[in-house]
């Protein structure tokens, strides 16, 4: 028997088939998020790479910002207990997860179920979330899945002082136009960001192992820079950016 | 079952009794009686026995932003150049004060304000701008803040010589003098309605609560407002009615299956009060318990000076810290909670910056699973209605968690 997770995030679309034993057979990222026509393509891609059609899907469960939005699901989970469950399938020693997406930062405690048993989001505002590194990475002209290959070059971090996403991008502007290089901007906001989100997950308390999931944790310069921020190491597995989905998935094989 | 579609008679009684609030202090105006301002938990008593009419700005502002009105005050006060981190109830108040004219309800200009610190200290500037713009009095009562877990003999002194001192300024005032035997009357009447509230309060310790927990909001505004009327206690007689009837009938005004017990920290988010209220009904999450109703039931002994100085000092936000988790702790226990949710308030820094550590503190000794949402209690601009239910979604799902790993562990025994 088959099932599909769907994370339905506010700037990429991720899906999952999984079988009743939890193998998974197929997985998937869009770009673009709910709202889009990111949804209905990411299942239509999830399916075509299993060789599935959507009546074999015996049960689906959607999470994210867009699950609400989204048909077709036999049940709604939220993405802290997805991510949870997702994160504990792919590292099953991982008892604190720190996730990064597109406009939310969240810490969640695992217990040694793999069951969140406490988490923390960001307060306020978006700053420390994926779309400050957006905004930034089109302000330096570079891509955002390049910023890490340039912070590794970097000679010394120049400080980012502003929280607020809008006026980091001034900042950053300004450093340009004093010849600062871009690997050494690109090193200061990856630490900005680490440290903003470090503090959020400090309040919550650390427990090792810890993992980062979700789109920015395939960012290895933030990865570094969180590491460096708490003092530990923090794991990342390369399907992180799909942690979401996968629990959704998990879940909906409880519905079996 | 659920009894929703009628208003109750308490829910009336409560409506007529705020209406006249208002307009009672609109006819004491014309007949050149005096009209003052008042925090909400000055000791109403003193005023009371001058029969001074008083209002209260945090209920007026309270209201104007449940009806969505504070918006358009807010941005007043701010063109006025009142900061955004100013507190919403404050800003909203700072406009009304020139404008004195909202859709909604209105309060007449103050002839004098009565401030009490015991909330929060923002009240101070607040409270004495109003007095120096309309060049009225401002009588001010500073209860200090306790680090203690109890309220010293230095501080009961401190406080009751304000009390003597703000009798003898509404003495001069009024003319009057001050009538010690309506004084006694007064403070019995105060302590029987603390007494009422408190026991209204407790039914929700029934399993299903008879009441849908938000009405305490409602009700709460009497408490507030007119905790030193006997009328007050009427309407929470009749309220202690209902409940018990409920409570024989197995029925309730929450109109669902109530699945989840909790603990609301914090102020209403008013603007929201709809969105959380339909959301919250929809998942069976009922409001059973609440620092905040509580924060009214106060307590002394009739004609203790001393007493009642130590009551006004031991409110929420004028507390030790160990003092307030203790509470906590007691109220999850006692109202037998299965989550609590936090609040966090933007205009009201007192209880946010201390959020962070009540959070770690109750958690630790209880193991309650809690979640916080960012809001305000008047200004719409701080609440995200999806950051909300995700984090409630994240509270059931840790909730039901919890649930069943106790019922497995009963299983067992």
């Amino acid at each position: 028997m088959y099932v599909m997770g769907v994370d339905i995030g506010s700037t990429s679309c991720k899906a999952v088939i999984m079988d009743q034993d939890k193998n998974i057979l197929a997985k998937t990222v869009i770009a673009t998020g709910t709202g889009t026509s990111g949804p209905k393509r990411v299942v239509e891609d999830v399916l075509a790479l299993a060789g599935l059609s959507a009546e074999d899907v015996s049960k689906t469960v959607a999470t994210g910002y867009g699950r609400i939005k989204f048909t077709g699901a036999d049940k709604q989970v939220s993405e802290i207990s997805c991510h949870g469950r997702g994160v504990f399938y792919l590292m099953p020693q991982v008892r604190t997860i720190i996730d990064i997406g597109g406009q939310d930062a969240k810490a969640m405690r695992l217990n040694d179920k793999g069951k969140v048993f406490n988490f923390v989001m960001n307060d306020k505002c978006a700053a420390g979330t994926g779309r400050f590194l957006d905004v930034i990475a089109k302000v330096l002209e570079l891509r955002t899945e390049d910023l890490a290959e340039y912070s590794a070059k970097a000679k010394e971090a120049v400080s980012i002082s502003s929280t607020c996403t809008v006026f980091a991008e001034s900042e950053v502007i300004s450093h340009l136009s004093n010849g600062i290089p871009v690997e050494d901007i690109v090193l200061g906001i990856h630490d900005s960001v680490a440290r903003r989100v470090a503090g959020l997950a400090q309040r919550l308390g650390i427990a090792e192992d810890v993992a980062m999931s979700g789109g920015v944790a395939l960012n290895g310069g933030v990865v570094e820079a969180m590491s460096r921020q708490l003092g530990v190491p923090v794991h990342v597995h390369p399907d992180c950016q799909l942690a979401g989905a996968i629990g959704a998935a998990i879940y909906a094989v409880e519905l079996l | 079952m659920s009894d929703t579609r009628t208003v109750s008679k308490s829910m009336q009684m409560t409506s007529e009794m705020l209406a006249d609030v208002y307009q009672s202090a609109f006819d004491a105006k014309e007949k050149g009686e005096l009209v003052a301002w008042s925090t909400s938990i000055f000791p109403q008593e003193i005023p009371e026995v001058f029969g001074i009419h008083v209002v209260y700005p945090e209920n007026h502002s309270a209201a104007l932003s449940a009806k969505k009105e504070a918006p358009d005050f807010i941005a007043d006060a701010e063109a006025k150049g009142y900061s955004v981190d100013v507190c919403s109830y404050a800003k909203t108040n700072l406009s009304y004060k020139d404008l004195l004219e909202s859709k909604n309800l209105n309060m007449p200009k103050p002839d004098l304000m009565l401030c009490c610190n015991n909330i929060c200290n923002q009240v101070l500037k607040w409270y004495e701008n109003i007095g120096k713009e309309l060049n009225i009095p401002v009588i001010l009562i500073d209860t200090a803040y306790n680090y203690e877990y109890n309220v010293t003999p230095s501080r009961i002194q401190y406080i009751k010589e304000q009390f003597i001192e703000a009798i003898e300024k509404l003495e001069q005032l009024t003319g009057k003098k001050f009538d010690e035997d309506k004084f006694k009357e007064i403070m019995e009447i105060s302590m029987e309605n603390s007494k009422l509230w408190e026991e209204a309060m407790s039914m929700s310790t029934h399993k299903p609560s008879p009441m849908n927990g938000l009405e305490m909001f409602n009700y709460m505004a009497l408490i507030v407002c007119r905790r030193g009327r006997r009328e007050t206690g009427e309407v929470f007689k009749q309220l202690k009615k209902e409940l018990q009837e409920r409570i024989d009938t197995g029925t309730t005004s929450f109109p669902n299956e109530e699945k989840y017990r909790i603990y609301w920290d914090g102020i209403a988010c008013w603007p929201a009060l709809s969105h959380n209220a339909k959301f919250m009904i929809k998942n069976g999450i009922n409001m059973v318990a609440s620092g905040y109703p509580k924060a009214w039931a106060i307590f002394y002994e009739k004609n203790d000076l001393d007493g009642m100085a130590r009551a006004y000092s031991s409110i929420g936000n004028n507390m030790a810290f160990d003092r307030l988790a203790d509470r906590r702790v007691l109220a999850l226990e006692k109202f037998d909670c299965d989550g609590m949710i936090y609040h966090m308030n933007r205009s009201c820094k007192v209880m946010d910056f201390t959020q962070y550590e009540m959070q770690k503190a109750v958690y630790a000794r209880t193991g309650v699973p809690y979640a916080s949402f960012d809001g305000d209690q008047a200004d719409a601009r701080s609440y995200s209605p999806a950051q909300f239910e995700t984090r409630m979604q994240g509270l059931i799902e840790m909730m039901d968690q919890r649930k069943a790993e106790r019922a497995a562990k009963e299983a067992k025994a």
